[in-house]
């Protein structure tokens, strides 16, 4: 924070529309010290509301969409002053990376949200995720057919919850141990395969990716046409995830079943909800979710495996899950902003920005760590969450 | 996730193989079955048939993977004979150079030279004895210390500053280096203690998240001239340590008590190792600090009943915790690869200490031998690899698969039609042993 108050002289320039767009719009160059100090002055203005609204409050919570205009306004002065003087920044490119980084970060944090709803924690969500991509390049490249590959990627992330759910539901055993143990298995097995057979056989490791499909007329909104509808099917699959996540888990009977057993087992029990299979079938359904974020790195990204290709995206996305308090939306947000935040580095890589950009790659688990120690927001875990029910 | 520490919540191993059967005077079984219940019911044996169910999974996979097998089996209805011994030679192979490249190799003349894998193999499982023991420590107090890779790297960066920025006399370099590690395994695991105490923030989302700010903070510093880089060089990599501060290997030790030379790899990081298991012995079983631990570990409630001081134990139990996987890393950075070290040199210990913690149920000695046991397999798997083609990856498989089904004793028993343990019923009883 305290960085901005190095003064950076010149303009900084925004690109808003790239040469194929159907409208274009000419680049936008803000002067670099009065917009920072602008933006500076509203940024406070707006922590001085959402004080009020703690304070004052019914609900003594900041509204999501102040939260929202906040980090978006803090992202636009970190922006000009990181662009300072530089290259235009092409503002549409970032969006569509951020969103690109984001889906499997979102189908993931979808994935832990709703089996910590029903109460089992999911540290393997970078399992699933891996396995999903390796299943989906495989059987992918095996048929050509992408969608039967998405497929297999949804039966991958399932067979992955199966295992943490057996283990975790049947026998036992401490979730967090299993979600532990269950990417390393993940890992040594796709790296095994990915050695001993995909290499030898490269066939079984080309896959035909998902074409573009661009949604008429809404795809030439200028700025958010290109970024939000020029996607493929996996990412139109990711908005109807996040609202069905959110509708099932909060509109429906079958959501607040599993919502009851994660918060409170006995009583749901009580009640004739049979806990264990609730909690067996929500986790597949999570694992399902999880696999097709998986999908994406073999059917959308690129069109093969590589060894350990998540890198460490499931726990990012277990990191949006915390961070966007266990619920779907906002750790659909939460996935948007760390995949800004990823894509970001990259981008000012590209401008020449002084800023390192391991800094930016570290900001997701920085986040993370003030919300759980209670610093930004509160962040409450399903009261279940990770504890076996034992009948 | 809740503040809650995972202790009430954990898995259902049963109690330790000492009190778990006995204990009901009166209806006693005749004692001769009692032994031999408590043989097959206890945790010894679990353990052994999962390393074994393990082996032969693992063994299921090379075999279908293998070229001359799935050959075999594209003829198997004419001669099923080949297929059979298809698949005897690609595990029998695979295991055959796993066991020589981790204990005895009889190709080598001489006693010296071929048993030099095993030397391979206490070199590999220094690092994995020390971090798992912190890891344990950890358990035993009902916390999950997830950051080995974190502490590991911001250790290995101090003791790796320090190594080749201060020169010293030799061993005092080696020990000053080595604290150094200590406390920065110490401090990068006490802020997951500081926040579980302080905020209730859960140590495993810490934990986790620290692994990859470490990460990125090492790499910056690697590729930051000034900082670890090595000067003169545009990789990011850090520069050699001096000779002082590099542990000795034992084979000059066997040299200087007039044995002949060898090229044994095996280093002083060993022997730390094995103090380092009697300290853990020391703090948990004998001092009354271990005693707070475990009665935090058992059940955080009562000890704060009992005023003991919760959350200084977390704090103290994550510091230690964090100091012990620091170990890993000097021995990293001054045992195995003094030539200067880059972001990925943790080489996944981080991980492996908690597959190692569990399989040695967070005992000392349990955690010193299961150390051994996957040191020899990442030795092995070298050899495997080498003169087999099997990709080094199987190791994980099998470490994993080892740990789901030791974590599962009641698994296993199904799997080999083994008694129930005990007779009382214990489905009651919640706390998990895996984590005690």
């Amino acid at each position: 924070m305290f960085a901005f108050g190095i003064p950076r002289s010149g303009s900084s320039t925004f690109g808003l529309s790239t040469s194929r767009d159907f409208f274009q719009i000419p680049p936008v160059t803000v002067p670099t010290v009065g917009t920072v100090t602008v933006v500076a002055i509203l940024l406070v203005v707006l922590a001085v509301v959402a004080h009020l609204f703690v304070d004052r409050g019914a609900t003594g919570k900041v509204p999501l969409w102040l939260a929202a205009v906040f980090a978006v306004l803090f992202l636009f002065l970190f922006l000009t002053w990181a662009a300072a003087g530089l290259r235009s920044v092409p503002i549409p490119g970032l969006l569509i990376g951020s969103l690109a980084l984001a889906t499997p970060l979102i189908f993931g944090s979808l994935g832990g949200v709703i089996g910590e709803r029903a109460g089992v924690v999911n540290v393997a969500i970078e399992g699933q995720l891996l396995f999903g991509a390796f299943s989906a390049a495989v059987v992918g490249s095996a048929t050509h057919q992408p969608l039967v590959g998405l497929l297999a990627a949804v039966v991958g992330g399932v067979l992955v919850s199966w295992v943490l759910a057996a283990f975790a539901i049947k026998y036992l055993v401490d979730q967090v141990i299993i979600g532990v143990v269950l990417n390393v298995l993940v890992t040594g097995l796709t790296n095994f395969l990915y050695s001993k057979v995909l290499v030898a056989d490269p066939a079984l490791n080309s896959t035909h990716r998902f074409p573009r499909m661009p949604i008429p007329l809404l795809s030439d909104i200028p700025i958010i046409g290109p970024v939000l509808f020029q996607q493929t099917i996996i990412t139109y699959l990711m908005y109807v995830a996040v609202f069905l996540t959110w509708y099932m888990l909060f509109k429906t009977r079958w959501g607040l079943r599993v919502r009851a057993v994660g918060e409170h087992p006995q009583a749901a029990d009580t009640v004739g909800i049979k806990v264990q299979r609730t909690r067996f079938w929500t986790v597949s359904i999570a694992g399902a979710v999880a696999g097709i974020g998986g999908a994406y790195y073999t059917l959308d990204a690129v069109s093969s495996f590589g060894k350990e290709m998540t890198n460490g995206a499931g726990f990012i996305a277990l990191a949006a899950v915390i961070f966007g308090g266990w619920h779907p939306i906002k750790a659909a947000l939460a996935g948007l902003l760390f995949g800004f935040a990823t894509n970001l580095q990259s981008t000012l890589g590209i401008i020449g920005s002084p800023v390192p950009s391991e800094f930016l790659l570290m900001l997701p688990y920085v986040i993370t760590i003030f919300a759980v120690a209670g610093l930004v927001g509160q962040s409450r875990s399903p009261a279940a969450d990770g504890k076996p029910y034992i009948t | 996730m809740s503040a809650q520490p995972p202790s009430g919540s954990a898995g259902a191993l049963p109690a330790e193989p000492g009190r778990a059967p006995s204990a009901e005077p009166g209806r006693e079984a005749p004692a001769a079955n009692r032994i031999l219940r408590e043989i097959f019911s206890g945790g010894a044996v679990v353990t052994v048939l999962a390393v074994v169910l393990a082996l032969l999974i693992a063994g299921v996979l090379i075999a279908a993977t293998d070229s001359g097998v799935q050959a075999a089996f594209g003829y198997f209805f004419a001669q099923p004979g080949d297929s059979f011994l298809a698949i005897g030679n690609a595990v029998g192979g695979a295991y055959s150079s796993l066991f020589q490249g981790s204990i005895y190799n009889f190709m080598r003349p001489g006693f010296l030279n071929g048993i030099k894998p095993l030397t391979e193999t206490l070199t590999f499982a220094t690092p994995l004895i020390v971090a798992g023991l912190g890891v344990a420590l950890a358990f035993r107090v009902g916390m999950f210390n997830i950051g080995g890779r974190g502490q590991i790297l911001i250790a290995a960066a101090v003791a790796g500053w320090i190594s080749w920025s201060f020169p010293m006399p030799f061993f005092i370099h080696a020990l000053v280096a080595t604290i150094g590690a200590i406390v920065g395994g110490a401090l990068w695991g006490g802020i997951a203690g500081l926040l579980k105490a302080r905020t209730g923030a859960h140590e495993v989302i810490v934990t986790i998240m620290l692994n990859y700010v470490a990460f990125y903070l090492i790499s910056f510093m690697l590729r930051t001239p000034g900082a670890l880089q090595s000067a003169g060089s545009n990789n990011p990599k850090s520069p050699a340590a001096l000779p002082t501060a590099v542990y000795p290997k034992l084979s000059d030790l066997i040299t200087l008590f007039g044995g002949g030379p060898t090229t044994f790899r095996v280093n002083a990081g060993f022997i730390i190792a094995i103090l380092a298991t009697i300290f853990v012995w020391y703090i948990v079983n004998r001092s009354s600090l271990g005693f707070r631990f475990r009665a935090v570990g058992e059940n955080p409630r009562a000890a704060r009943v009992a005023g003991i001081n919760v959350n200084m134990v977390y704090i103290l139990a994550m510091v230690l915790s964090g100091g012990l996987v620091g170990l890993a890393g000097a021995d990293q950075v001054l045992g195995s690869t003094p030539s200067g070290f880059s972001s990925g040199v943790d080489a996944g210990i981080g991980f492996d200490a908690i597959t190692v913690a569990l399989l040695g149920r967070s005992r000392p000695w349990g955690v010193f031998f299961s150390g051994l046991l996957f040191g020899a397999l990442k030795a092995g798997s070298y050899t495997m690899q080498a003169s087999e083609q099997i990709p080094i990856d199987i190791v994980l498989v099998v470490q994993s698969v080892i740990v789901l089904l030791i974590a599962a004793p009641p698994l296993v028993r199904t799997v080999f039609h083994l008694p129930k343990p005990g007779i009382q019923p214990r489905t009651r009883r919640t706390a998990g042993v895996v984590t005690k």
